[in-house]
């Protein structure tokens, strides 16, 4: 696992609410898997309030990353090593 | 600049949580009772026997820092999303987490804390969306609710109600 910034990423949505990167997420993904709170991807430990979704697309995975003054954004990063370990749980739609 | 160094020398001078008994989790330090309330809280919880670790984003440390030159009341300052991740990983256990929440982020880290945590959440909610942030909150915890973004006073005895509770169960 390497930082976000290693991973090629691109921002989705900005500045939006928990509730709204959850459902951004859900709509547009075809892939969705429930993660924990604290779940990590590359040097990020996801926050936010449950179900936490991160969706799959091939070797991309798209989640929510919160930071405490500007609200949550919504990620899309090349990591097939995370999208291999999201897939080896199970998968939920 | 040289008051910059003098600040940034301060930071995690102590603890890094080891022994700690509870973790004042801080937010944006946009609304300004959260510093003059997390300070206050700091010093009750340490009078009351109990051990706070502060953390915070590096803007709400330095704010603390400031206030608090001689760490008489922030001893053991660490950073927000190194907390969340040893408590992430199974380490820095705490017996109570009171979380400053004034926008939707803060109900957001709340929430993960109550996820990866055994502590007993207190939400300590302020500034203009206080009260339907409270409503947003869907976890088991306690709820201090006091709106004012720049008296701490109706925060104060907030605080101090459940400081009583808290230290009845000490």
């Amino acid at each position: 696992m390497g930082c976000l910034e290693s991973m090629n990423y691109e921002v989705l949505l900005s500045q939006c609410t928990f509730r709204e990167a959850r459902e951004y997420i859900r709509k547009r993904c075809r892939e969705v898997h429930e993660v924990a709170p604290g779940y990590r991807i590359a040097d990020i430990h996801l926050i936010g309030v449950p179900p936490l979704l991160v969706g799959v697309d091939g070797d991309t995975i798209v989640f929510p990353y919160t930071k405490p003054c500007h609200g949550t954004f919504v990620i899309r990063a090349g990591s097939g090593e995370e999208a291999a370990r999201l897939r080896s749980a199970k998968k939920k739609r | 600049m040289m008051e910059e160094s003098s600040v940034a020398g301060t930071t995690g001078r102590a603890g890094q949580g080891e022994g700690a008994d509870a973790l004042i989790l801080l937010g944006c330090p946009q609304v300004p009772v959260q510093t003059s309330a997390a300070l206050y809280l700091a010093h009750a919880l340490s009078r009351a026997g109990i051990r706070p670790r502060i953390a915070g984003t590096p803007a709400a440390r330095k704010l603390v820092e400031v206030a608090d030159p001689e760490r008489h009341y922030a001893a053991d300052l660490a950073d927000l999303d190194g907390c969340i991740g040893e408590m992430a990983e199974g380490r820095g256990g705490y017996r109570y987490c009171f979380a400053f929440i004034h926008n939707d982020s803060g109900v957001a880290y709340a929430a993960t804390v109550a996820a990866i945590s055994q502590a007993h959440i207190v939400a300590v909610l302020f500034g203009e969306h206080a009260e339907a942030l409270a409503g947003e909150i869907e976890f088991p915890c306690e709820r201090i609710v006091a709106p004012a973004p720049h008296n701490p006073l109706p925060l104060k005895r907030r605080i101090d109600e459940v400081l009583t509770w808290v230290a009845s169960n000490q």
